[in-house]
C-alpha cells in the first residue's frame, strides 16, 4: 500500500467506514488485510501516465503509452529483457537454430508452447491462438499497425495444442524481435466477432498476463487485478492502476504528495531532476531510453547535397552546451542511432568536436562564398534553410534559437518554423517536404538493429518508395549492407554490417546526432522490481515483478 | 406560442447544419491527419498509413465523408471515436457527469456568493464595502486559473496536507466524503472568477432598477425596505440574470478546461482539448454539434423563462 499523505478532512469519516464496512472492504485495503498469506499478491501501485491509454488490442494503431498495459494484460511467445537477451514467455523455449526453433537457412520456425497457459476467461491457449494472431496481423479488412515481418509467413501449420510450425519465403533476421513485440490475442475472444477492429475485446481486452482487465474510466484512469491464474512468477501487486494526467506539472506534484506510486513516460522534466532526487521516500531513476535526438537533414535539398555543407554544421554544433544548459546534463552524447546498451553499438565512431573555425574553413573549402548578407553561397544556393520541430516542446525550441545562433558564426541561415504535432508529423515528415528537423526517433524494434525503414532508398516516400527515409537516404553501399545484414543470423557477424553502417552514417551525417535520450523516473521508495529497459518502449512492461511493501 | 416554438426550432436546424457543415470543414482542411501520431512508431510506412486510413473511410472525397458523416448523425449514429472506439454519445456521456459535478457546484457557490455580493454592493453603492468588493473583483478577475489553481495545490496539499491534490475521487474509494473532498478545492478555484463575473452583473443590474421611478414610488408608499429591495428590485433585476445564466448554460456543459487540467478533473474540456490534439473527428465533431444544440436550448430556455418571469414579454 502506498504511503499516502491523508486528507484531513475525510480522515474520520474514513476511519469510520473501514470499521463500518470494513469486513467488505478487507479485500480492497491491504492495511486490514494483514492475515492474507505472504505469497498472495497484495498492495496496489497507481503509476501516472502524461499521455491517456486508449488502444487496447495490441495490434491495432497505437503510441507507446498503449503498451504500458499491452505488457501486463497479455504475452508475447518471447520476450526481451533489458541485455537484449530473449526469454520464453508463452512459447516454452526461444526459437533458436541451436535448438531446432529455426532453420539454418532461417526458413522453417517451429514453436513449441507452454502447455498450462490459460486466458483469463479460463479458456485454454493453445497454438490455435498463435495461428488466429499470426494470420490477423496480416488480415485484408484488419486495421493492423504492423505487418512487416508477418508478411513473409506462409503455411502456418498447428501441429498439436502445443506446438506450431510455419515457413517464410525470406530469411529475415529481425523477426525474434518483432515476434518478440508481438502479443498473443484470443481466437475465441476475438475471432468470434463479426469485424476485429469494432469487436468488445478492443474495450475489454482478455489476455494471458499477469492482470487481468477491471475497468476503465475514460479520461481518467485503467485498473487492473492480479491474475490469479498466471503462468509464470508474480504477480506480486493486487492492483495496478494506469492514472492520466495530462499536465507534466501536475503529474509531479502528484508523485511529490503521494497520489501517485510511479512517475513514467516522460517522467519527470529535467529541470526537476535535482529537485526530485531530494524528495523524502523518493527513488528516482535515470532510465536511458533507446530515442536518438538528432537535427535532421533533408538530402533532397540542394543546400544539404554537399557534404561540405553537413560537416560544417555539425562542427558548429555545440552539443555539450545543449545538454549541460538546457538539459541539465542527463542525456548523454551520442555519435549513433543505437543506445549506447546495444550490442550494435558502435563504441569506435569519431568523436563529435565544436569548431566554428574549423566550419568556417570547410565551407570557405568547398566554395560556400559569404554574401553582403553575411550567408554564404555556391553556384546560386543560399546556405539558407527551415527547421522545424512539434511547437510547444519548450526545452527543444530554446535549442533551436541556440542552434541557430551557432550556424549563424558560420554563415549559415536557420530559419525556426514549428508545426502542431498532427501537422508536423503528418505528410510533411513523411513525404520530405521540410528542410531540417529536430525529432527524437526510436530507429529499432527491440534489440535488433535492421534499420531498413530508416535507410534503405526504397523507403523515400518522396520518392514513391515505403518506408519511413524521409532524410531520402540514397546510398547503395547501404542499401547492400542492409539486405546482407537482415539475412545473417549470428550475431558476431551482423555486427560487423551494422557497424559500418554506423561509420557510413556518421560520415554522411543525413542527421546530426545530439543525444540519446535519458528519462527521469522516479517512485515511492520500498518499491521494487521496478526495471527500465531500452529495448521496449515502456518502464511498465515487466509490473509483475513489482512489489510494494 | 407553438408556434413560435416551431419557428425557432427550424431556426436552429439550420444553423445546426450549417455550423456542421463548417466545423467538418474546417477540420479535414486543416494540415495533418488522424493518423500523423503514428508516424514515428517504429516501423512505420507511409503505405502502411495509407492503408488504414482506406480502412477507415479517410481516404473518400471530402463530400462523401460529410455526407456519410451526416446521415449516420441523423439516423442516430453519431460514429465512434478514432482513439478508443467507443461510440461518441457514449465518450460524451462519460465525461459530462464529471463535469456537471464540478460545474454545478461551483456555480452554485459563485451564484449565490455573486449575488449576495452583488446587491449588498448595489444597496450600499460607494461604501467601503462596495469598493472592496470591485477592487476584489477585478483581482479576482485578473488571476490566472491555472496559477490560482497551482497555488492552491502547493499551499493546501502539498504544505497543509488537508486537501487532495486533485483527481476526482480516490481509486477504490469512491464514497461521498471522497468525492467531497476532492470537489473543494477545484470548485472553489473555479468559482473565485464567477463570483466576480456574477457580483458585477447582479451589481449593475440592481443599479439599473434602483433608480428607477416606480422604486421611488414604493418607497413614498412607506413600504418596508425589504419588500422593496426583494419584491421590486430584486425581481426586476434578475431578468438580465436570466439571459445570462441561459447564455451561460453551454459554458456550464462544456467544462473548464483549465480547471479540468490542474486538477486532473476527467470532464468535457479535457475531452476535447485531447480530442482535437488526436484530430480524433468523430468525438470532436460530437461536442460541436453537443455545444452548439446547447447554445440554441439555452438561449431558447432564457427566452421562455424571461416571458415566465416578465408577463410585459410575449413570445410570438
Amino acid at each position: 500500500m502506498t504511503v499516502r499523505k491523508t486528507p484531513f478532512l475525510c480522515l474520520t469519516r474514513r476511519g469510520v467506514m473501514q470499521l463500518g464496512i470494513g469486513a467488505a472492504a478487507a479485500g480492497l485495503l491491504p492495511t486490514i488485510a494483514g492475515q492474507v498469506l505472504a505469497a498472495e499478491p497484495s498492495g496496489q501501485v497507481i503509476v501516472g501516465f502524461s499521455q491517456e491509454p486508449t488502444v487496447f488490442n495490441p495490434h491495432m494503431l497505437h503510441i507507446e503509452v498503449d503498451e504500458g498495459i499491452h505488457w501486463n494484460v497479455f504475452d508475447p511467445l518471447f520476450g526481451v529483457d533489458e541485455n537484449g537477451t530473449f526469454f520464453p514467455a508463452l512459447a516454452a523455449e526461444v526459437p533458436t537454430v541451436e535448438n531446432g526453433g529455426i532453420s539454418p537457412d532461417g526458413l522453417n520456425w517451429r514453436v513449441k508452447l507452454r502447455d498450462d497457459v490459460v486466458w483469463h476467461d479460463g479458456t485454454p491457449f493453445t497454438a490455435e491462438d498463435v495461428k488466429y494472431t499470426l494470420e490477423l496481423l496480416v488480415d485484408e479488412n484488419f486495421r493492423s499497425a504492423r505487418r512487416t515481418g508477418h508478411e513473409l509467413i506462409r503455411n502456418i501449420e498447428v501441429v498439436s495444442p502445443t506446438e506450431i510450425t510455419w515457413e517464410m519465403t525470406e530469411p529475415f533476421a529481425p523477426y525474434p524481435s518483432i515476434l518478440a513485440w508481438t502479443f498473443m490475442v484470443p481466437k475465441h475472444a476475438l475471432g468470434s466477432a463479426e469485424d476485429p477492429n469494432t469487436a468488445a475485446f478492443n474495450q475489454a481486452p482478455i489476455g494471458t498476463g499477469p492482470f487481468k482487465w477491471v475497468e476503465r474510466v475514460a479520461g481518467d484512469y485503467i485498473l487492473l487485478e492480479a491474475n490469479e491464474n498466471y503462468w509464470g512468477e508474480g504477480p506480486h501487486l493486487e492492483r495496478l492502476i494506469f492514472k492520466y494526467i495530462p499536465d507534466l506539472t501536475v503529474l509531479y506534484t502528484q508523485f511529490k504528495t503521494g497520489d501517485i506510486d510511479v512517475i513514467a513516460l516522460q517522467g519527470i522534466t529535467p529541470d526537476h531532476y535535482q529537485e526530485a532526487t531530494g524528495l523524502p521516500g523518493k527513488e528516482i531513476v535515470l532510465a536511458p531510453s533507446s530515442a536518438m535526438e538528432s537535427i535532421s537533414l533533408n538530402m533532397g535539398r540542394p543546400q544539404f547535397q554537399d557534404p561540405a555543407v553537413r560537416q560544417a554544421l555539425y562542427l558548429a554544433l555545440d552539443k555539450a552546451t545543449i545538454i549541460d544548459a538546457l538539459y541539465y546534463g542527463l542525456p548523454r552524447p551520442t555519435e549513433s542511432y543505437y543506445p549506447q546498451e546495444s550490442f550494435y553499438y558502435n563504441k569506435d565512431l569519431p568523436k563529435h568536436e565544436f569548431n566554428i573555425e574549423k566550419a568556417n574553413q570547410i565551407l570557405d573549402e568547398a566554395g560556400w562564398a559569404r554574401g553582403d548578407d553575411g550567408i554564404r553561397e555556391k553556384d546560386g544556393v543560399r546556405l539558407s534553410f527551415s527547421n522545424s520541430t512539434t511547437a510547444g516542446n519548450h526545452v527543444r525550441e530554446q535549442m533551436q534559437q541556440f542552434v541557430q545562433q551557432s550556424f549563424k558564426e558560420i554563415g549559415a541561415e536557420m530559419t525556426i518554423e514549428n508545426l502542431p504535432p498532427a501537422v508536423m508529423w503528418g505528410d510533411y515528415w513523411m513525404l520530405s517536404q521540410w528542410d531540417s528537423v529536430v525529432v527524437g526517433i526510436n530507429f529499432t524494434t527491440g534489440p535488433d538493429p535492421d534499420t531498413s525503414d530508416y535507410f534503405k532508398s526504397t523507403g523515400i516516400n518522396a520518392q514513391g518508395g515505403s518506408g519511413q527515409n524521409t532524410w531520402q537516404i540514397n546510398n547503395p553501399e547501404v542499401d547492400a549492407l542492409l539486405e546482407k545484414g537482415g539475412k545473417l543470423f549470428v550475431p558476431e557477424e551482423r555486427k560487423e554490417v551494422y557497424d559500418r553502417i554506423q561509420e557510413i552514417m556518421r560520415e554522411d551525417l543525413p542527421f546530426l546526432p545530439i543525444f540519446q535520450y535519458a528519462n527521469v523516473r522516479g517512485h515511492q521508495e520500498g518499491m521494487e522490481g521496478y526495471n527500465p529497459n531500452v529495448n521496449v518502449r515502456i518502464t511498465t512492461w515487466n509490473a509483475k515483478d513489482w512489489k510494494v511493501n | 406560442m407553438s408556434r413560435y416554438l416551431i419557428h425557432r426550432f427550424g431556426q436552429s436546424l439550420v444553423l445546426l447544419i450549417l455550423v456542421s457543415l463548417v466545423g467538418f470543414m474546417v477540420l479535414n482542411l486543416a494540415p495533418g491527419g488522424p493518423l500523423s501520431q503514428f508516424a514515428l512508431t517504429p516501423g512505420m510506412s507511409q503505405a502502411d498509413l495509407e492503408r488504414i486510413a482506406a480502412q477507415m473511410g479517410l481516404d473518400r472525397p471530402l463530400p462523401i465523408q460529410y455526407l456519410d458523416w451526416f446521415w449516420r448523425l441523423f439516423v442516430g449514429d453519431w460514429g465512434n471515436s478514432f482513439r478508443d472506439g467507443v461510440p461518441v454519445l457514449e465518450v460524451i456521456g462519460r465525461h459530462l457527469f464529471a463535469t456537471l459535478l464540478l460545474m454545478i457546484s461551483s456555480t452554485i457557490i459563485s451564484v449565490g456568493i455573486g449575488t449576495v455580493v452583488g446587491v449588498m454592493g448595489a444597496t450600499r453603492r460607494y461604501s467601503l464595502f462596495d469598493y472592496t468588493a470591485t477592487v476584489l473583483a477585478m483581482v479576482a478577475l485578473s488571476i490566472p486559473t491555472f496559477w490560482f489553481g497551482l497555488v492552491a495545490i502547493y499551499t493546501f496539499a502539498l504544505d497543509l496536507g488537508w486537501l487532495p491534490a486533485g483527481n476526482m475521487y480516490t481509486i477504490g474509494d469512491q464514497s461521498f466524503a471522497d468525492y467531497a473532498t476532492h470537489l473543494i478545492m477545484p470548485s472553489l478555484v473555479l468559482a473565485l472568477v464567477n463570483v466576480a463575473i456574477w457580483s458585477r452583473y447582479m451589481r449593475s443590474a440592481m443599479l439599473d432598477v434602483i433608480d428607477q421611478d416606480f422604486i421611488r414610488t414604493a418607497r413614498a408608499k412607506g413600504l418596508p425596505r425589504w419588500r422593496v429591495l426583494y419584491l421590486h428590485v430584486m425581481r426586476n433585476a434578475l431578468l438580465p440574470m436570466i439571459t445570462l445564466a441561459g447564455l451561460q448554460l453551454p459554458t456550464l456543459l462544456g467544462g473548464a478546461l483549465v480547471t479540468e487540467t490542474v486538477f486532473t478533473w476527467p470532464g468535457m474540456g479535457r475531452l476535447f482539448l485531447d480530442s482535437l490534439g488526436y484530430q480524433d473527428y468523430p468525438v470532436v465533431m460530437g461536442l460541436l454539434m453537443f455545444s452548439a444544440m446547447l447554445v440554441l436550448v439555452g438561449n431558447l430556455l432564457a427566452d421562455i423563462l424571461v416571458a415566465l418571469a416578465d408577463p410585459r414579454v410575449r413570445l410570438e
